[in-house]
């Protein structure tokens, strides 16, 4: 009795899930970064993509360290990533077919509005890092950084390291592990400087109340994305030929277009600038 | 599956060697939990007790509120003592804030319902016919109370070992007040979610066996003195 009775738990358990299911339509799963899916571009393009193709998007949004891991393991059908050397990595294992630029944006270095490592006078990025470095080790401030292997925070390790400076287990450095807009809010509330993507900062401005951008326009701060099929040779269950679509869609001219002007008459400024050709 | 069979020798591997992030971890986790259950305690053994012994005019509705505490979402406790600590919230001058400090509030927030409440339920158990004969006696009130209480204890130690068991597994309310800070406010928990957004998996299944572990004796120990109870061999 009790055996049957398991039985059935156990089968009911494996089919009602299947009841949350549509099966309509082909269903393409894009692994982006978490930066990517808070600007809100994706929610403006993929629909259209949608319409146009008549299939399902599902996006997964999280760091880039876990996006190229889900890649890896096949779990995805093609990633938008922000992490040239290690997208770069993922094609030459075999796991990618091939990285196509679409856009880029940049990174800003973001700090208390007091600046008490006076920064804003620093007129390059070596005397910003170094000042923030200086000022953290006398402890009269604090840097909060993701530390969750995104591309954001790869990008603030390089930099840290091209300066050698070593911020490892320091008191005020700060390593959250945790995503964008989670670590502006951290480093709102603690007052603390910080590296982000200029479109997650200006999305949450209204919100850090506590910070501005003290460094911004240095080459070694732009951000690249790139979008990647992968590899059906690898992981024969992808979808290559509706990622092949999804890169033939983000790369042409009018969807590059509408990269260019997205959110532009809300900030004044655009958040993304179109890369592919 | 290579990646979890790798991951689980990982995991060997970091316990065995007492891998120093791992145990940093580890004693986080339990230095916050632990300091949250014995603030629980404190407030919800006699209070417990108290609403198992007494009768007053609006008992019911503080019950009910009990029991909703003792089911309430740990994220939204989390929110409030977020809000409650942050800059512009009324506590924010503290700086608590993404210190253990606040975990530790936020977990006994959780916890203590469930000690109030499992207490209460244990006082209550308690044979009537113990009060009459103690009155009998001419025992004074406190020396009623103290008698009840320890014939209850089983049960105020299992309201005990619950509240542990739902603070140690937390994670919402933790990610939220603490930030999961490395070497700070890193425990268990939130280092699962971090590993495995990472693609680390190995880390993440030895901080998932620690935690089982943990959870296991926790329920163990519970079921065992829940077992004795049950025999009355006490």
């Amino acid at each position: 009795m009790l055996k049957k009775s398991l039985l059935v738990l156990l089968g009911l358990t494996l089919i009602l899930p299947l009841l949350g299911c549509e099966s309509e339509s082909e269903v393409l799963t894009l692994a982006t970064t978490t930066s990517t899916e808070d600007s809100g571009l994706l929610d403006e393009l993929l629909p259209i993509f949608e319409d146009e193709t008549g299939y399902r998007v599902d996006v997964i949004a999280v760091g880039t360290g876990q996006a190229l891991e889900i890649g890896r393991s096949g779990d995805a059908d093609i990633l938008l990533v922000h992490a040239k050397g290690l997208e770069k990595e993922f094609v030459e294992d075999g796991y990618g077919t091939k990285r196509y630029p679409v856009m880029y944006n940049d990174f800003v270095v973001l700090g208390p509005s007091k600046d008490p490592a006076a920064v804003l006078e620093a007129n390059n990025l070596e005397k910003t890092i170094t000042e923030i470095y200086e000022t953290g080790e006398k402890n009269e401030t604090s840097f909060a950084s993701r530390g969750d292997k995104s591309g954001t925070h790869v990008k603030e390790s390089a930099l840290w390291e091209k300066f050698q400076l070593d911020v490892e287990a320091k008191e005020w450095y700060n390593s959250l592990g945790q995503g964008m807009g989670d670590t502006l809010i951290a480093a709102n509330e603690m007052n603390a400087y910080s590296l982000s993507d200029r479109g997650t900062f200006l999305s949450m401005k209204d919100k850090l109340k506590n910070l501005d951008i003290v460094f911004e326009g240095d080459d070694l701060l732009t951000n690249p994305y790139g979008i990647i099929p992968v590899d059906p040779d690898t992981h024969e269950n992808v979808k290559y030929d509706a990622s092949k679509e999804l890169v033939e869609f983000f790369t042409r001219d009018d969807t590059q277009k509408k990269i260019s002007e997205f959110r532009v008459d809300e900030y004044g400024e655009p958040l993304f600038f179109p890369d592919a050709n | 599956m290579d990646n979890i069979i790798s991951g689980f020798f990982e995991a060997i591997k970091l316990l065995v060697n007492l891998d120093p992030y791992v145990m940093d971890i580890i004693s986080v986790s339990m230095m916050v939990s632990g300091i949250a259950l014995i603030i629980a305690s404190l407030i919800g053994i006699p209070l417990g007790a108290f609403l198992g012994l007494t009768s007053f005019p609006g008992k019911h509705l503080v019950v009910a509120l009990l029991y909703t505490g003792m089911g309430f979402p740990p994220v939204v406790i989390g929110l409030f003592v977020f809000i409650l600590f942050s800059n512009v919230g009324p506590l924010g001058s503290l700086e608590w804030l993404y210190t253990t400090k606040a975990m530790i509030v936020a977990q006994s927030f959780i916890s203590f319902p469930l000690v109030a409440g499992f207490t209460m339920t244990a006082v209550m158990g308690v044979d009537k016919s113990l009060l009459l004969q103690l009155r009998a006696l001419g025992a004074t009130n406190r020396q009623i109370i103290w008698a009840i209480i320890k014939e209850a204890r089983l049960g105020v130690l299992v309201s005990v070992i619950a509240g542990f068991g739902a603070i140690i597994s937390e994670v919402g309310a933790v990610m939220m007040v603490g930030g999961n800070i490395a070497g700070s406010t890193r425990v268990l928990t939130t280092a699962i979610v971090l590993e495995t957004r990472q693609g680390n998996f190995g880390l993440a299944i030895s901080f998932g066996l620690i935690l089982l572990t943990i959870t296991f004796i926790v329920n163990f120990i519970m079921l065992h003195f829940q077992k004795r109870k049950l025999i009355g061999s006490d």
